[in-house]
């Protein structure tokens, strides 16, 4: 029981993330009808937002001890972070802090990202094929991989929690079972909320503000929108940037999880579309349920109890799915009549 | 006028004829095969063909590698300090190239991937007339690359590839490994294991689901067994899994006492970390602390896992902390010319260009069997892992092997493993037999 209850949780954190990714695939594929294969990208970005502000907080002024040399000869360099120098015990907690503290960064850099890509590139695409809208995104996102790569090279880089969120909560105490049988990293808990309380203000956002009521008007018949005198395009390219925002956030929180390197997006990418199928292509709802469904049964999976009956059935589950479910409901389990059924 | 008829059958000899023309290897057809041996060299140099990882995931390992070799060549053509050419117990290179030629190279990117790094390597065979190939990050590539240099004709030095399989059954007559492998990491592990954690321990594996992953668990549980450990599970991991964190939870209530993480690169990052996140180095399980175990660890990768290592036990090949002649000589070249250590990817790398070098000039040819001979049983020292034999056998290096450990007080983000045991050479020597294979003949193309 407590190995299922721990499965469980490691499904719903794993699953936020591929909600979140997902979330913004299926708003860019229902407002904009673009398959967007950077989007897997834009949740690396993310993350690496969270390496360059605390690179930036980590500056260090340095200096030359000469009564200690390296092995080559060099005289020692001594350092110590800016921030520390500057603010002391604050600056410390700064630094402690650096991946919540991104969130602040990422957000605004972010937006402008998903809103550049959206005029510079995307636009030019509405309307040609789905296999060049997936050729062009999947060759920018190759861009924007081997751009960090150079950057901050291939190696993934540490994002550490801050230290009072490195600990274990133990549930098993609360539901019952002994001490320490039940324990969870309170970081991914954190990650979990975190998703939970992100995919809440998007849906909020669309549901009970003036422009989520125009865009989902546009997600169903953008013409007539259109035709009523409204900017649909402007809005959408904020959707997009919005869009960029979610992926973004989904890797800045997740870096304490997974160390950063510039191929994170590519790992997310495909599982989030596979989501966004078994959800239903421009269905919200489905690819938040798709996400923390899918999360879920990937935990089950690799229980070693499941694989001693079907080896290896953990590394093909969410495909396998896929395929039951495009064989049985291609529209997805919450997507539109007729979306994916021609 | 003559007739010429198209026949039906002719027609099929000569499309048949054509078509075996065509399918034949341009390695076998190429000028080159017109001399002595494979791209035997005319001029006045001599190329080597460095195949490493320039993009992918070990592309900062690749980086490292080639550093090395560069500094190599500049070393084995007379410019620089000499590094290592200085304390080599051999003393056949003078600094002035290989057998009169000066040192030339021409890179390929393994891209980490077996594919790629052959039809690199056969480029630079082919294309650039190199007389080796040297390099790489994976055991996967190191088997697929040797096994092209022997069928081309010329020598492969391999890089980092630690599985038993590169001198074991899959060995080759052209290939030669200097770095250490699976059986050595468990040979000179087990006993640090046995004083760290004593003999009654259960041991839970976590093992990347390939050549090299399941060499590692095979070596690891056959010398923790002999100890008296014993073995709870052995799960196998989707290579790049990224969140281990579903393979980790069962952990949790195994009962086992000691996670054995047989992962490498990305994969022990994020395994390493997750499995800390996750209270496993600071649990209790049966009385006793909870031991994690990393049995091949790169100091470049290590770096990636931050503090995670601290206090975690594995092996590795060379540390640039090492107070040896060699070492130092060889810390101080590196350092001055790039301004940070080497990593024992660059070492292996390094010493591997050097001995070739100098396996050429004492055979006075670079024809693959005479370097091959030059080679086997070739014992030297001076090159920062003690004392070494190049085993006539297998081809394999035999040395003293590092057990290292994180470091709890790190002084520089270089600073993050410690030497805590060198294991003697003897302990780590197995017969060439136990690990089957063939070497075959060489090829000199």
């Amino acid at each position: 029981m407590d190995a299922i209850l721990l499965q469980v949780l490691n499904g719903l954190d794993k699953g936020g993330a591929y909600a979140l990714i997902a979330l913004g695939l299926t708003i860019i594929f229902g407002t904009l009808g673009v398959v967007n294969f950077a989007h897997g990208a834009l949740f690396m970005l993310g993350a690496f937002c969270a390496v360059t502000v605390k690179a930036l907080l980590g500056i260090t002024k340095v200096t030359l001890d000469p009564t200690q040399t390296t092995p080559w000869g060099a005289p020692m360099e001594i350092r110590q972070p800016y921030v520390e120098v500057w603010f002391g015990d604050f600056g410390t907690t700064l630094l402690d802090y650096s991946v919540p503290v991104s969130i602040l960064v990422a957000i605004p850099i972010m937006l402008l990202i998903g809103i550049v890509m959206e005029r510079g590139l995307i636009r030019f695409f509405y309307k040609r094929p789905h296999a060049e809208q997936i050729l062009v995104t999947f060759g920018l996102a190759i861009v924007i991989q081997e751009i960090v790569k150079s950057n901050f090279g291939a190696n993934p880089i540490p994002q550490p929690a801050p230290d009072m969120f490195n600990g274990m909560i133990d549930f098993g105490v609360a539901l019952g079972f002994d001490a320490g049988n039940v324990v969870y990293p309170a970081w991914r808990l954190i990650y979990f909320l975190f998703s939970v309380g992100v995919i809440a203000a998007v849906f909020a956002f669309l549901q009970f503000t003036t422009f989520g009521m125009v865009v989902r008007a546009g997600m169903a018949d953008r013409e007539t929108v259109g035709l009523l005198g409204i900017d649909i395009d402007r809005r959408f390219t904020i959707v997009f940037g919005i869009a960029a925002v979610v992926a973004g956030l989904a890797g800045t929180m997740y870096t304490p999880i997974l160390s950063p390197d510039y191929h994170m997006g590519m790992d997310f990418l495909v599982l989030s579309f596979v989501v966004v199928v078994v959800g239903g292509m421009g269905s919200l709802g489905g690819a938040v349920a798709a996400g923390f469904l899918l999360g879920v049964l990937q935990s089950f999976a690799s229980m070693n109890e499941v694989k001693a009956i079907l080896p290896g059935i953990d590394q093909i589950i969410i495909y396998l799915i896929a395929v039951v479910v495009l064989l049985v409901r291609p529209r997805g389990l919450m997507g539109r009549r007729g979306v994916m059924e021609q | 006028m003559s007739d010429f008829k198209v026949t039906r059958r002719g027609l099929l000899k000569s499309t048949a004829a054509a078509g075996v023309a065509l399918a034949t290897p341009t390695i076998f057809s190429s000028k080159s095969f017109a001399a002595g041996y494979l791209n035997e060299p005319k001029g006045k140099t001599v190329t080597f063909g460095f195949n490493v990882p320039q993009t992918g995931a070990y592309a900062d390992e690749g980086a490292d590698e080639l550093r090395a070799y560069q500094l190599a060549v500049e070393h084995i053509n007379g410019e620089g300090d000499g590094g290592m050419l200085n304390t080599f117990s051999s003393k056949a290179l003078k600094g002035n190239g290989v057998n009169g030629k000066k040192v030339v190279f021409v890179t390929g990117d393994t891209q980490t991937k077996s594919d790629a790094a052959r039809a690199s390597a056969k480029r630079m065979i082919e294309k650039d007339g190199a007389i080796m190939i040297t390099g790489g990050s994976s055991s996967g590539v190191a088997i697929a690359v040797q096994g092209l240099c022997q069928e081309a004709g010329v020598i492969f030095m391999a890089g980092l590839t630690h599985s038993n399989d590169t001198t074991g059954k899959d060995k080759r007559a052209n290939g030669f490994r200097h770095f250490f492998n699976t059986e050595m990491t468990g040979a000179a592990l087990a006993p640090v294991l046995k004083n760290s954690f004593g003999t009654d321990r259960t041991a839970y594996h976590l093992t990347a689901d390939y050549t090299w992953g399941w060499s590692q668990e095979g070596s690891i549980k056959k010398y923790t067994e002999k100890l008296g450990w014993k073995t709870a599970s052995a799960v196998r991991t989707p290579l790049g899994a990224g969140d281990f964190s579903q393979y980790i939870t069962p952990v949790l209530n195994s009962g086992a006492d000691v996670l054995v993480l047989n992962h490498y690169g990305r994969d022990m990052v994020n395994s390493l970390t997750q499995a800390v996140q996750f209270g496993l180095r600071d649990k209790q399980v049966n009385g006793k602390d909870f031991a994690i175990v990393v049995p091949l660890y790169s100091r470049l990768m290590a770096q990636g896992a931050g503090e995670n290592v601290k206090g975690i036990f594995g092996s590795t090949n060379w540390h640039w902390s090492l107070q040896d002649e060699g070492s130092k000589a060889f810390v101080k070249s590196f350092g001055k010319k790039y301004g940070f250590p080497p990593s024992q990817a660059a070492h292996t790398t390094y010493c591997q260009a050097i001995l070739y070098a100098d396996a050429c000039q004492r055979a006075g040819t670079f024809m693959p069997s005479g370097v091959g001979a030059a080679l086997e049983g070739f014992k030297f020292d001076g090159l920062g892992n003690g004392p070494t034999e190049y085993r006539a056998e297998d081809h394999q290096c035999f040395k003293d092997v590092l057990v290292v450990k994180g470091k709890e007080n790190p002084t520089s983000k270089f600073d993050v493993l410690e030497v805590v045991e060198v294991t003697p050479r003897a302990q780590v020597e197995y017969p060439a037999s136990m690990l089957g294979g063939e070497l075959g003949p060489y090829n000199n193309g």
